[in-house]
């Protein structure tokens, strides 16, 4: 029972995405203009993950060896196009706000990295719950992200105005504020890892 | 683990995975594309509704030329007349294309304006949907009292702080609208008239 | 003038790592020498050129004649990474110098966000460039990606010859490697905002 609990814990600090294995920097980047959008990239990711997780886990132990890698991406690409038909649907102003990147999902290394590392070696249940912990880790790097850079640049959290304040650092909301704002959260949290 | 490779099964693999994932896609595709298509309609409906009058029935989407390029625009009509029009317009902004609808009433006064899509500076341009002074001047506006013209060019628009470049293409945006419902000719029975042909006799 | 407006506005305005956030794990992660990164550029500069070329077609006049635009996002990355192995095969019978220089990169590219987002951007996307907005043709479309992938070379070699001198430097301890190379690409970020507004 532990074990399985670990799967879903590990990926918020101890093997988080983004602060420490480094992946899936590009939607990290674009997408964390604000909080809100920052947890809609990371649910959304999360989506593709458990699904494919899933998916590959169930298929791998009929999956020739040399084939392996491009049948993995047709999959994920299948549930990326999947969640994009869902978005258009039923949360088209989201879909309209993170764009290109939601079909950019496919090539997000998180994606493919777990189907490679944990799913094509595990059973279904636990490439699920590892999806999920992976996906849970990711949506809450973007958030914290997203909410600092827009508590900095837009003086609003959530899209919740701080009542008496004006317009914020325009920096932090545009590309230089996500390199930077990413680089000192990575500081942080390289200080906080180094005290433990 | 993995079974081994050879030809016969790498093939027949890629092409079942292939096959079984373009199946569910084309599943799922023909499934959503009903609600995809009335979003998008409501999406459509909400943004031509905002700059028009209420009351009224809304045509469907009729070609226009706006500002020297093809565009679309939508009446509004009761009682079998028009009464405004609802027109896309797309000029090019400081990021790129800035696309607004404006509502131009049969009198040719500017009834309100949104922005269907941009790609402005966050902060700065991005202001013209959220900048409350920015967005007010252009409701009732009537072109024949105001000059449509940022003060920096001597007319009548305040433009957004910091961004001249951005309330320029706006006010451009809005004066192509005016022209191109002018160019429809009489506007009371605009119905009748073909908008194309007569933008070019204008010209 | 617009062939220029395309270049200017591809290479600088909208630069595809510093204002479009693609292909950033490449760029983080092979810039750490000028060598590597100049031959990295150069590999992407050539696939992202090529792989639009083909999905553009591919596109055209495939997927929407057939109504087939939903398998968009597989047929492309199908299609790139195909295109990857292809250019990957016919280098190392053709030219094993031009294999041995760009052949360590050619297997990372095919997750290189830079070249499916620039592929997807040119078949969605309006575009201006001193025109009304339009969809980009056929040569529009190569001269953009090539323009873009230009670009992605020009901030890879900048940032390298940036690290190459960070390495020397003093940093304090957390933040060394990732973090200090991230605030660094923001100012270089803010160094190409400036650049904003001319195309």
């Amino acid at each position: 029972m532990n074990s399985k609990l670990q799967l879903i814990t590990k990926g918020f600090v101890k093997d988080n995405p983004t602060f420490v294995l480094l992946l899936g920097m590009c939607p990290t980047l674009a997408t964390t203009t604000s909080a809100i959008n920052g947890l809609s990239m990371g649910l959304a990711t999360l989506f593709v993950l458990v699904l494919s997780n899933m998916a590959i886990s169930a298929i791998a132990p009929v999956v020739p060896d040399k084939v392996h890698i491009p049948v993995y991406i047709v999959v994920i690409a299948t549930f990326v196009t999947l969640l994009q038909f869902l978005m258009q649907a039923y949360t088209p102003g989201i879909y309209a706000t993170l764009g290109l990147f939601i079909p950019l999902i496919v090539v997000n290394c998180i994606v493919l990295g777990r189907a490679e590392a944990f799913a094509s070696k595990h059973s279904i249940g636990d490439s699920a719950l590892d999806g999920l912990g992976v996906g849970l880790g990711f949506t809450l790097s973007l958030t914290v992200l997203g909410a600092v850079r827009e508590i900095l640049g837009s003086l609003s959290i959530f899209g919740w105005k701080i009542p008496g304040t004006g317009d914020g650092m325009l920096a932090f909301v545009m590309a230089p504020g996500a390199f930077i704002c990413l680089g000192y959260l990575m500081v942080l949290f390289n200080k906080y890892l180094a005290k433990k | 683990m993995a079974v081994q490779s050879n030809l016969k099964n790498m093939v027949l693999c890629l092409f079942t995975t292939c096959l079984v994932c373009s199946a569910v896609l084309a599943g799922v595709y023909a499934l959503t594309a009903a609600p995809i298509a009335q979003t998008n309609a409501q999406l459509l409906q909400q943004s031509v509704g905002a700059v028009l009058p209420e009351g009224g029935e809304l045509s469907e989407a009729k070609d226009l030329e706006v500002g020297g390029q093809p565009s679309e625009y939508y009446i509004l009509s009761e009682n079998g007349q028009d009464k405004a029009y609802a027109v896309k317009s797309t000029v090019v902004g400081f990021g790129g294309p800035l696309v607004l609808m404006v509502g131009v009433t049969a009198d040719g006064k500017v009834y309100n304006t949104s922005v269907l899509s941009h790609t402005e500076t966050p902060g700065l341009g991005a202001k013209c949907t959220t900048d409350e002074g920015f967005m007010a001047q252009w409701k009732e506006l009537d072109p024949a009292v105001k000059i449509l013209k940022v003060k920096k060019d001597g007319g009548d628009i305040d433009a957004i702080t910091a961004s001249t470049i951005t309330s320029r293409a706006y006010t451009l945006a809005v004066q192509n609208a005016i022209d191109a419902v002018k160019g429809m000719g009489d506007a009371s029975t605009g119905a009748s008239v073909k908008p194309k042909e007569e933008m070019e006799n204008e010209q | 003038m617009e062939i220029l407006l395309i270049i200017v506005s591809a290479i600088f305005v909208n630069n595809i790592v510093l204002a479009q956030f693609l292909g950033i794990c490449p760029f983080l992660g092979v810039s750490n020498k000028l060598s590597t990164a100049s031959g990295m550029s150069l590999a992407v500069c050539f696939v992202i050129t090529l792989a639009t070329l083909v999905t553009y077609l591919l596109n055209k006049y495939l997927l929407v004649p057939l109504g087939l635009t939903f398998l968009q996002t597989i047929a492309f990355i199908l299609v790139i990474a195909a295109l990857v192995q292809m250019v990957e095969i016919v280098l190392k019978k053709v030219s094993p110098s031009l294999y041995q220089a760009l052949g360590i990169f050619l297997p990372l590219i095919t997750t290189n966000c830079a070249v499916l987002g620039v592929a997807i951007n040119v078949v969605t996307k309006e575009f201006t460039f001193g025109l009304p907005s339009h969809m980009l043709g056929l040569g529009e479309a190569v001269l953009y990606a090539f323009a873009t992938s230009l670009g992605y070379g020009l901030a890879m070699v900048i940032f390298a010859g940036l690290r190459e001198h960070l390495a020397l430097s003093d940093v304090p301890k957390p933040f060394r490697g990732v973090p200090i190379a991230l605030i660094t690409v923001g100012i270089l970020a803010m160094a190409f905002m400036g650049f904003s507004g001319i195309a």
